[in-house]
């Protein structure tokens, strides 16, 4: 019994040295106690994000496989997503934009979650709703895009004057399974941001809720991060 | 929460992840840094090995930053990042898969419909 001398569950949040750390992966999961000594919130934020990466994986994978397999030429992004300025064709204008917007509401986010562990109430809430105005300002834009692919240019799912077939499939699928998280992740930091602002997590004593909000906004982040090089530059 | 921190005696992060906000504005400027070079690949039209290296190096880069600082991964525990980083790995093996199968299908479809 000499092993429950030992501390078997050391600080959490710190990233122990190296030997360390790997004793430490076997005694998070060998001893008889909880493996992950952060708020169980969190742990499940973490495996869901998890399963979504699998999911997004899946649609860029397929992506990826149609684009490859069809003998037809690819539509180029570039051509189809250029905006006209002043008369002239800009490549990728607006996903430039919209890539723009979600990074600074990433960047919110994060200081959002700085200030709710610092208590700061009001400052949380101001910076979780400007990640939520950001995100929201994201998806119209993803509308005015839809609106002008389908209006204007005439893709749809099964077809587009442009080339490939399967690119409308794709595009949609993916950018619209995209931008529906990023209406859920509004309508969730909207919630959230409501509650830090009438004191519910003071009264709670732990804004650990803010931080997973945050894991999820950053998620839909970084999924944008892969569909833009993926999708839109490749 | 934690088992071995003596009463009376604060653990080093006192609540959660609490990190200087001068790392995250850092992280943010680098991100824009970033994503205006992978757009500027394609405003100036590179293409071939030099496009494809560039795209997903500065993805990777975005990537590795969101998820270690803004999403606080540099700083979890390794049992959590061993158990949420490494089951993404077997993406790489269907990835690979599905890019030999549509390079197949792609054989056979110029061999019956093209050629």
């Amino acid at each position: 019994m000499k092993s429950m001398v030992m501390p078997l569950n050391p600080t959490p949040g710190t990233a122990p040295a190296a030997a360390g750390a790997l004793h430490g992966v076997a005694t998070d999961w060998a001893a008889d106690k909880e493996v992950f000594p952060v708020p169980w919130g969190k742990a499940m934020m973490w495996i869901f994000l998890l399963s979504d990466t699998f999911i997004f994986t899946c649609f860029l994978t397929s992506y990826m496989n149609v684009r490859i397999s069809t003998t037809a030429s690819w539509p180029n992004p570039s051509k189809v997503f250029a905006l006209d300025v002043a008369g002239h064709p800009v490549p990728l204008l607006l996903i430039a934009i919209m890539t723009m917007v979600l990074i600074s509401s990433s960047g919110t986010m994060a200081i959002a979650v700085n200030y709710g562990y610092r208590r700061d109430r009001a400052k949380t809430a101001a910076l979780m709703l400007a990640t939520a105005a950001f995100g929201a300002t994201f998806v119209s834009m993803q509308a005015f895009e839809w609106t002008k692919l389908i209006v204007h240019e005439g893709v749809r799912p099964w077809g587009n004057p442009m080339g490939a077939a399967q690119f409308g499939s794709a595009f949609f699928m993916i950018t619209g399974f995209h931008g529906l998280h990023v209406s859920a992740g509004v309508i969730y930091l909207s919630v959230v941001a409501r509650r830090v602002w009438r004191g519910f997590y003071d009264r709670k004593g732990s804004y650990e809720t803010v931080e997973i909000a945050g894991l999820y906004w950053h998620f839909v982040d970084l999924v944008w991060v892969f569909i833009f090089a993926l999708f839109y530059l490749w | 929460m934690d088992q071995t921190v003596v009463i009376g005696q604060k653990p080093a992060h006192a609540e959660g992840q609490q990190h200087p906000i001068r790392i995250y504005l850092w992280i943010w400027a680098l991100l824009f840094v970033f994503s205006v070079f992978s757009y500027l690949v394609d405003y100036f039209q590179f293409h071939g090995l030099m496009r494809w290296t560039l795209i997903i190096t500065f993805m990777l880069v975005k990537a590795g930053c969101i998820v270690a600082i803004f999403m606080h991964m540099a700083w979890e525990r390794l049992a959590l990042k061993f158990a949420i980083l490494i089951p993404p790995l077997c993406l790489l093996i269907l990835i690979g898969l599905m890019a030999i199968e549509g390079a197949h299908t792609f054989l056979t479809r110029w061999g019956a419909f093209v050629r």
